[in-house]
């Protein structure tokens, strides 16, 4: 943790902003300034603050059965092991005969394990304002435990395989006012929604865009988002309804997408515009 | 065997699980695992999620209909367009840039009473003054002056807008007149915008 960054970093976020608006125009450019800001900020990531809490929430004896979750979650390895837990992740758990992404997996071992309500966490999952809720948390610890280690989905697994393929036709989906589906804007290579380049998320470089920098820090709210997040906003601008939280579309997409990036190395929590 | 089809597809709602099951397991699979997955949300309620038939024929042909299928429901898009009672086709085009710049409305963020964007730029180039274009649709830069603005041609692109499934029927592109996004006299202006010899596009 090198708090001593932190604050420079902060304040560097703000510039950083005011002059992408500049460049918006000058899209190469504005990427490339992007790139580079990342790679600088590598060492100095504020998700480190949301990893820090995120330790504190999992170490902690919380929720009406008072335990933690360091001895009682089982994240695929084992009860409490988390090295490389998220890059294997969604993956089949015989416990909640689900396949289950990493959010999934902490919130149902939030339920089952500490005793807490799904519907009291599923009433504010993500963040807003300045407000990260410790589901958001929890999530940034665990991946921040898979850093420098390779996307490894099981789709030997037929469990994962089937949510696998129902995560592709559910990408394939169209509905809604617009006619929408996922692959309206990441199904074909090289397109764009204004400036904003879109991930072909059926082939791995473009998965890679998709998984990697989740969960992400928002450069603009100062809030830790999920990719559970990012599936929740996709939806919203197909113009579709909300998916619920944690739900199997949820992970069924996710599956599809970090299974597509599997063998991309994870680089930890990241940065988001 | 076509003659059933059509009939199935006008049916759409009431066979589309049928359909599904007997030509993609997993495809019958995400469909009920969305129809469950999904709460209403603001202006977004969960009818979205049931599809029409363009949508029921193109979610099942991987968007590459049987081309006398999608010779049949374009025609049927076609039909139902609705022209201005003035017969006038063109309108302004300033306006037209302005709504071609919008890209708000019917996410469940946005209010229903207010009016939708055309969303225009979101996918394609055509005024040269505005560089942050999309890039999912074609350019549209020079539309008129390439093509000239004819009555045929106003009415072709004032069709185009209103309904773009009416001249390819998996187009990635919403249909603005049909869905009620946008009113005659906005398809106008947005039509002025690519036609007219004034506009940008053409200069």
């Amino acid at each position: 943790m090198k708090s001593r960054n932190i604050i420079g970093a902060l304040g560097a976020l703000a510039l950083a902003g005011a002059g992408w608006a500049q460049t918006e125009i000058d899209h190469a450019k504005a990427d490339a300034e992007f790139a580079k800001f990342r790679a600088e900020m590598e060492d100095s990531n504020p998700a480190e603050l949301f990893e820090m809490k995120g330790e504190e929430l999992w170490k902690a004896k919380r929720g009406p059965h008072n335990v933690s979750l360091a001895e009682s979650c089982d994240l695929g390895l084992g009860v409490g092991k988390l090295e490389g837990a998220y890059v294997q992740m969604p993956r089949y758990f015989k416990d909640a005969d689900a396949v289950m992404d990493a959010e999934r997996r902490i919130v149902w071992c939030m339920t089952e394990k500490q005793g807490f309500k799904f519907d009291d966490i599923a009433k504010k999952p993500f963040a807003s304002g300045n407000y990260t809720p410790d589901i958001t948390s929890l999530v940034t610890y665990v991946a921040g435990h898979s850093r420098d280690k390779k996307f490894a989905v099981n789709l030997k697994d037929p469990k994962v395989r089937e949510i696998y393929e129902i995560g592709k036709e559910v990408a394939n989906f169209r509905a809604g006012p617009y006619d929408f589906s996922c692959n309206t804007c990441h199904g074909v290579d090289d397109k764009r929604i204004r400036m904003q380049n879109l991930p072909n998320l059926s082939k791995p470089e473009g998965a890679k865009k998709g998984v990697l920098g989740w969960p992400g820090y928002r450069m603009t709210g100062g809030v830790m988002l999920t990719h559970q997040w990012r599936m929740n906003d996709c939806f919203r601008q197909q113009r579709f309804p909300e998916p619920k939280y944690a739900s199997d579309t949820v992970t069924a997409l996710l599956t599809y997408m970090t299974a597509n990036a599997n063998g991309i190395l994870y680089k930890g929590p990241g940065i988001k515009r | 065997m076509k003659k059933i089809i059509y009939a199935a597809m006008l049916a759409a709602p009431f066979l589309t699980a049928a359909v599904a099951a007997a030509e993609g397991e997993y495809r019958a699979k995400a469909i009920a695992m969305i129809k469950k997955d999904f709460k209403p949300r603001g202006q977004a309620s969960l009818d979205r999620l049931a599809e029409d038939g363009v949508q029921a024929i193109c979610n099942r042909s991987g968007n590459k209909p049987e081309a006398e299928n999608a010779k049949f429901f374009e025609a049927d898009q076609l039909a139902a367009v609705k022209y201005p009672a003035d017969g006038k086709l063109m309108g302004d085009w300033k306006k037209g840039e302005k709504l071609a710049q919008s890209g708000r409305g019917f996410t469940w963020r946005d209010n229903p009473g207010l009016p939708v964007g055309g969303n225009c730029y979101n996918c394609h180039q055509i005024s040269p003054k505005e560089v942050a274009f999309g890039t999912i649709g074609p350019t549209l830069y020079q539309f008129g002056k390439l093509r000239g603005n004819t009555p045929d041609m106003q009415k072709y692109v004032y069709s185009k807008i209103y309904n773009a499934k009416a001249y390819n029927l998996c187009s990635e592109m919403p249909r603005f007149g049909r869905i009620e996004a946008l009113a005659p006299e906005q398809i106008k202006d947005l039509v002025a915008l690519l036609l007219d010899p004034e506009s940008p596009v053409n200069k």
